[in-house]
């Protein structure tokens, strides 16, 4: 309006009349329609910004987790004829399996001499090759007396080699592979000796400290049993919260303090309940560090909240109707809620569970603070044994300086993503399944 | 011995439904005049009574059963003069005598702790078949007390639902707990703390150097605890991420609810939303991955210094966590204001941009306000992605470029690794959180009133 005004195109105060076509009018018309469009080419750029962002994310961590995916292995002739290594078949676990292993590779490259090149040849297979040795032995106890050829993981250098991930025309001193090692990789690859599987240890094995060995599996184990106790707890309490302040609580002081509350925990950063945690459980009741129990408790007290908002919004979406014709045939309040109202939002809660928990899954923060970062070879046993979780196994591996561990990582997060989505999804499909118009 | 315990009070609730219920229907069937409750009911109200009593027992058993042990085995040692120990070397004591008991020896530990290891062992075991014999006693006595007071009269159902709605009250009374929890244990610490290290000298004091001697021996700085760089490089950060997510979020908002049809709003709002559900552990490897090493080469590439931890690239990838929430509050603040407005806007003759700067914005400010305020409070308290992106060197700076670190990070890398709660480094991590916990409850509500009051004006 003002603009109109200044421009003398009032027509309430002006009786001549309005030149719509002349150039000052056209010009008007024309500076507005660009603002218009520019408006519009701001918001298609944010969401194009956003869009790319995440495009970058995703691409970014696929394209270096690809190689984590498949693991190089060499062929090595391990010899288990027993004196020389001292080997028993009473007693298998204790031969010297790393001389076997050594004396193996020495045996694909018998021109290989002194004591520096012999380490350059050493540093080519994994410094825990020789526990799969004694692995294999122990499961089929017919292999002693053999010569035996294994495919048996290389180390993080020579498998970031035969990926192709080391610049080769770097100079030799900034490089973790030297030139002596290229040639005896050549050598290997010419004869046949090198293969590159799929690298099932990644979801197999648990962590180790050399990335060719480190698999998820004590982390995804740790996961199952503090989200299974997260379950266990914020469930059956969240529900029934929600019973409460939606179908029993009278509108009182006390009723508005645990709506302010929950409101309020919601928001509370995680970092806040890992201090909680470890002030309360480990300090106060004395639980032991890194278990998946208390880790469990800590992530029930976050998703609490959570749990009590959507059970509410799935209480609430049950038509007045329902409850008013149980209570008209006579039945008491409690089954009211227990045989018509519950079991109709049933859908929408567990929804709201799955979600839930799809974000304790990726909570970080508070297990790192109860310690559930531990480094673990075991996976755990139970819930008072020492465990990691995906998402701190994921911080660990990120703050490793192996370079395998980088590769690693992308894909510890690419499985908890891929767990996320498998939960979204089941959330999805609940919903669609038996989501009712009323 | 505890799960044998949880199972043995599960199964005679189990077993006390049973005789209950069939106790219930045989009396209905005998039809000496209707029960006054379903047989169902006769079951719940024995289960519940059986089942919740002893379980709370053995749970409270279990809390307090550990301190006491520990006091008890204490009091027998006469090798040493515990009332001298400090609290640090008691706990030490503590341990070893724990770990002997479980079976680990690490070197040759003295003679009386050995013996206080295998006493610890004894009385462990020993208490464990208290437990399990008290749990199996207060069960079964239980039953056969709930057993007598059933009879055709009784009115189980209205027991039954009197002991449901005490449960449930206890439930949403779970979130006054956790609130007390946090506060009382914040609180706590952060006294000890304060007893310390003067309040004075943690809010205002410009030194931030945790690094404490544990060990006599060890070299070490003297630590000082002056907080403010701290909190300047968490507000540094938490503008960085909003001067990202305000514009880009805002803008997104108002394209998806004015502009954007609804088949590409169907598409594009479920995206941005993804970029939520993601795991903030996953920005932080993001950050040190992607954005810091570009950030580095863009600025080498101009001839500007940029640290590895940059506040710019932590700040910059927090920005688009937050990016979708802001998004969606903004949204909701849009589509509140009442369709007469825009079409009123829109018959004046006003172009659809004018109409949202001039008449949607202005109305809905209050609404996208709250957001920010609220979108500040998550910068402010997100943990991972600083963890891992910011800097660990308190630095009072205003250069983005350079590494700064926040309360968040102090509070985790000061309590990873071994934490004893008498020293100030493991102390100040609960002062810090103490300052988060209030300043984030502080926008929260700030937030929550202004969007509260601005919902008011359209109902």
């Amino acid at each position: 309006m003002s603009d109109l005004t200044r421009q003398g195109l009032n027509p309430l105060t002006e009786s001549e009349p309005i030149d719509w076509s002349g150039r000052q009018a056209v010009r008007n018309r024309r500076r507005r329609r660009r603002a218009d469009v520019r408006l519009r080419v701001y918001g298609v750029a944010a969401i194009a910004i956003a869009f790319g962002v995440l495009a970058i994310l995703l691409v970014s961590l696929m394209s270096t987790a690809l190689p984590a995916f498949t693991q190089t292995h060499i062929q090595v002739p391990v010899d288990l004829t027993g004196e020389e290594y001292a080997i028993d078949a009473d007693d298998p676990g204790r031969a010297n399996y790393r001389a076997m292993v050594r004396n193996g590779l020495m045996d694909l490259f018998p021109d290989v001499t002194g004591r520096t090149d012999q380490r350059a040849l050493f540093d080519m297979i994994s410094a825990g090759a020789h526990f799969e040795v004694r692995q294999r032995v122990l499961d089929d106890l017919s292999l002693i007396g053999r010569t035996v050829t294994m495919a048996l993981p290389a180390s993080d250098p020579l498998d970031q080699l035969h990926k192709g991930l080391v610049e080769t025309g770097l100079p030799e001193s900034e490089r973790r592979v030297n030139d002596q090692q290229i040639a005896l990789h050549d050598s290997l690859v010419d004869r046949g000796l090198i293969s590159r599987p799929f690298n099932w240890r990644l979801f197999f094995a648990a962590d180790s400290r050399f990335p060719e060995l480190a698999g998820l599996r004590g982390a995804i184990v740790g996961s199952f049993w503090a989200l299974l106790i997260c379950f266990l707890l914020s469930f059956p309490i969240g529900v029934a919260a929600a019973v409460y302040l939606e179908e029993f609580a009278p509108k009182n002081r006390f009723t508005d303090l645990i709506e302010v509350n929950i409101s309020n925990l919601a928001a509370v950063p995680s970092v806040v309940f890992g201090l909680l945690g470890l002030a309360v459980f480990l300090n106060l009741f004395g639980l032991p560090r890194s278990a998946p129990l208390v880790g469990g408790m800590v992530l029930a007290l976050m998703t609490l909240p959570t749990m009590i908002i959507v059970t509410r919004a799935a209480l609430k979406a049950v038509p007045p109707s329902i409850r008013e014709a149980a209570l008209g045939v006579g039945a008491s309040k409690h089954q009211v809620v227990l045989h018509h109202v519950l079991p109709l939002a049933r859908p929408g809660i567990l929804t709201g569970t799955i979600i839930g928990l799809a974000q304790a899954l990726g909570e970080t923060a508070p297990l790192l603070l109860i310690g559930m970062n531990a480094f673990i070879t075991a996976d755990p046993g139970g819930l008072l044994d020492p465990a990691t979780a995906l998402p701190t196994q994921i911080f660990i591996w990120a703050d490793s300086p192996e370079r395998g561990f980088v590769a690693r990582t992308s894909a510890a997060i690419m499985v908890l993503i891929g767990f996320l989505v498998v939960m979204n999804l089941i959330a999805v499909i609940l919903r669609q399944r038996y989501q009712r118009k009323w | 011995m505890v799960s044998i315990t949880f199972l043995l009070i599960v199964g005679i609730a189990a077993l006390g439904f049973l005789w209950a219920w069939t106790g219930a229907r045989k009396q209905e069937t005998n039809a000496r005049g209707a029960l006054a409750a379903r047989p169902g009911y006769h079951g719940a109200y024995v289960a519940l009574w059986t089942g919740l009593p002893s379980a709370l027992l053995v749970l409270s058993w279990i809390a307090l059963q550990g301190s006491v042990i520990d006091r008890l085995i204490l009091s027998t040692i006469d090798a040493i003069n515990v009332a001298t120990l400090s609290a640090g070397e008691r706990n030490l004591v503590l341990s070893q005598i724990r770990s002997i008991a479980a079976g680990n020896l690490f070197g040759q530990p003295e003679p009386w702790l050995l013996a206080a290891g295998e006493r610890y062992g004894r009385w462990q075991t020993l208490a464990g078949q208290a437990l399990l014999a008290t749990g199996f006693a207060a069960a079964l006595g239980l039953l056969v007390f709930a057993r007598t007071r059933l009879s055709p009269r009784f009115r189980a159902r209205h027991a039954v639902e009197h002991v449901i709605s005490g449960l449930i009250l206890a439930s949403a009374a779970a979130a006054i707990l956790t609130t007390g929890g946090i506060l009382l244990s914040l609180v706590f610490e952060s006294w000890a703390f304060f007893r310390l290290v003067p309040l004075g000298e943690f809010l205002f004091g410009l030194n931030w150097e945790p690094q404490i001697a544990i060990r006599a021996d060890q070299v070490a700085g003297e630590g000082a605890f002056g907080a403010a760089p701290v909190f300047a490089g968490t507000l540094l950060i938490a503008v960085i991420a909003m001067a990202v997510a305000a514009p880009i979020g805002l803008m997104s908002a108002i394209y998806l609810v004015e502009y954007a049809n609804p088949h590409v709003r169907a598409v594009v709002k479920p995206v941005l939303e993804l970029l939520a559900g993601i795991p903030t552990v996953v920005y932080g490897f993001f950050a040190i991955l992607v954005v810091a090493p570009f950030m580095r080469e863009i600025g080498g590439a101009v001839g500007l210094d940029v640290s590895p931890n940059s506040a710019l690239a932590a700040g910059a990838v927090m920005g688009i966590m937050i990016l979708p929430f802001i998004s969606s509050i903004s949204d909701d603040a849009l589509a509140a204001v009442p369709q007469s407005m825009r079409d009123g806007s829109l018959a004046m003759g006003a172009t659809k941009a004018e109409t949202i700067t001039r008449v949607l914005l202005p109305a809905a400010l209050p609404g996208i306000v709250g957001g920010l305020l609220l979108a500040v409070s998550r910068a402010i308290g997100e943990t991972m992605i600083v963890v891992m992106a910011a800097g660990l060197i308190a630095n009072l700076t205003a250069n983005p470029l350079e590494g700064v670190t926040t309360v968040t990070v102090q509070i985790v890398t000061l309590l990873i690794g071994d934490t004893s709660f008498d020293n100030p480094k493991t102390l100040a991590a609960f002062a810090l959180g103490l300052v988060l916990f209030v300043a984030t409850l502080s926008l929260n509500v700030l937030a929550l009133r202004i969007v509260r009051k601005y919902r008011e004006k359209y109902e």
